[in-house]
């Protein structure tokens, strides 16, 4: 049972400008093995909000649970993985991958056993013992996921993990995360601002609004799993997106109203 | 048989900016500037026709033998070497913790930062005769001024590097559940340690000039000395052949330097130069 609770959290910071509101008392609830989305413009404090729940910044108000225990620092039961990667460039990717159970003190050949395993499920058979320098954008966030995957995390956090990839890659890479997901049912809370990546990988879409960073609406995706390419073709995706695409145009259009009105 | 077809011009590959040239073309260049350096020195001795101020290559070379022979010109190379050594292992040996702390801790950062920034402009070559005054004229002083010298371009460099490590590098190992300290020796430190030994390199290069200095004013041994003691006797050739060493031993370091770089970081990406 793994569920993480959003209770009521903001986030103000001072600006030059007096004070700017990044985040406005934002509730929800992510269910243990539930996948949920959180889709919105950039600037809308979605990555913020994830930072949050991973303990790595403290919110002005509120708190996040995970399993009812509030994060109040960095743990290893919330894995985090992030746009930019972030792999080590001094160890191979197999090191990458044991850096947790690493520093958990795991037995070495057990250790081993889990990097073998998630390297094959990643994909990154014969890359081993190859430095990050040699991988490609997507392998390298391949062993980012196994890296996170590794240390056995309750739930997943994951910040635009496919953001800097080429179109194709990126569809090839949620495709694979959809199939990893099925195998370990991880609580997972996925921020993105490709609404089409949301609807494919996501039980359920929040779509925020921009300052002050708010839930704007709720969509439960009901296209049933196992989701593969064909999903993207089906009507009922096309149906969603429209939906969200209306939401979120309804969205911009006020945002702009309201810039210029306070011009 | 058909002859190939040039796929480019000869000024379209070589007046493109960034654009990449033959191997053997750049071989052929680098050959031939040292070739083009020692040529117009060489028509230069023969235009002055004056050995005392314009020496030839070939007799720079004479000269340099008869030091090494003659005049023990190596104890003095070794005398300035050993000075290097020491003056720049102690620097560094400060420079680099103090540096990664600086560039860790926002508290250290602002208690070192605004005075050492300030001395760092500060000619270390203008500390020599307050130095001597204080020191003496033995080896303290000497070492004191490479120091100078090294020591505060040094920790402002590793001070950089190591607030240059990407925030993500450490929370990624904190989700891990990784504490503090473990981050810091094994994500933070090793993420360092290549442009650490890059800084090294350049600041080597620099320890050499204030070395110079140090001894050109006031030294009993060492190639400085051995410069100054060849200039009241008229001997330009040998001030060459001096300066020549200095040249050899400062590409023999920072090749050192690189060999170290290449063999303890085989991961480091490499961006061509």
């Amino acid at each position: 049972m793994s569920e993480i609770e959003i209770r009521d959290v903001a986030m103000r910071f001072r600006g030059r400008h007096g004070e700017v509101t990044a985040l406005e008392r934002i509730s929800l609830t992510v269910p243990d093995g539930q996948f949920a989305c959180i889709v919105g413009p950039s600037g809308c404090g979605k990555s913020t909000l994830l930072m949050v729940a991973a303990g790595l910044i403290t919110p002005t108000e509120g708190e996040v649970l995970v399993n009812g225990k509030p994060t109040v620092e960095p743990g290893a039961d919330r894995g985090m993985v992030f746009q930019s990667y972030s792999l080590y460039p001094w160890l191979s990717v197999r090191r990458n991958i044991e850096f947790g159970p690493e520093i958990k003190k795991v037995p070495a050949a057990d250790r081993r056993k889990t990097s073998s395993e998630l390297i094959h499920l990643m994909k990154l058979d014969g890359f081993a013992d190859a430095y990050p320098k040699v991988l490609s954008g997507g392998m390298k966030q391949r062993a980012a996921i196994a890296r996170a995957l590794a240390g056995d995390p309750q739930v997943l956090l994951m910040d635009e993990p496919f953001g800097a990839l080429d179109a194709q890659t990126r569809q090839i890479m949620q495709e694979l995360l959809t199939d990893i997901w099925q195998r370990y049912r991880k609580t997972v809370l996925f921020v993105t601002h490709d609404i089409e990546e949301a609807i494919f990988l996501g039980d359920v879409i929040y779509m925020m609004t921009s300052r002050p960073g708010r839930i704007r609406t709720t969509l439960a995706v009901d296209i049933p799993r196992p989701r593969t390419f064909d999903t993207i073709t089906g009507p009922r995706f096309a149906e969603l997106r429209n939906q969200v695409v209306g939401v979120i145009h309804e969205e911009s259009l006020k945002a702009v109203e309201s810039e210029l009105a306070r011009a | 048989m058909v002859a190939p077809r040039r796929r480019r011009g000869f000024l379209r590959t070589y007046l493109t900016p960034k654009q990449a040239i033959p191997a053997q073309a750049r071989l052929i260049l680098a050959v031939g500037s040292f070739v083009f350096v020692i040529g117009v020195w060489w028509l230069a001795a023969l235009l002055v026709q004056n050995p005392l101020f314009v020496p030839s290559p070939y007799q720079v070379v004479v000269t340099w033998w008869d030091m090494m022979v003659n005049l023990a010109f190596y104890n003095d190379v070794a005398w300035s070497a050993f000075r290097i050594v020491a003056g720049f292992v102690l620097a560094a040996a400060v420079a680099v913790p103090l540096g990664l702390l600086m560039g860790s801790f926002e508290a250290v950062r602002s208690f070192f930062n605004p005075p050492i920034n300030a001395i760092r402009y500060m000619p270390a070559s203008a500390f020599i005769p307050l130095l001597i005054l204080l020191q003496g004229l033995g080896e303290d002083e000497k070492i004191t001024i490479i120091w100078i010298g090294v020591f505060f371009q040094l920790v402002l460099m590793v001070m950089d590097i190591a607030h240059r490590v990407p925030d993500e590098m450490l929370n990624v190992a904190y989700t891990l559940g990784a504490s503090r300290w473990t981050v810091f020796y094994k994500v933070f430190l090793p993420a360092t340690f290549p442009e650490i030994v890059d800084a090294l390199r350049i600041t080597m290069g620099w320890a050499w000039t204030y070395l110079i200095v140090a001894e050109l004013v006031a030294a009993e041994h060492g190639i400085g000395s051995f410069i100054l003691i060849a200039e009241r006797y008229l001997r330009a050739d040998r001030i060459i052949a001096a300066i020549i060493t200095i040249g050899i031993l400062g590409l023999i370091t920072d090749t050192l330097f690189a060999v170290a770089h290449r063999v303890a970081f085989p991961y480091v990406e490499k961006v061509r130069a």
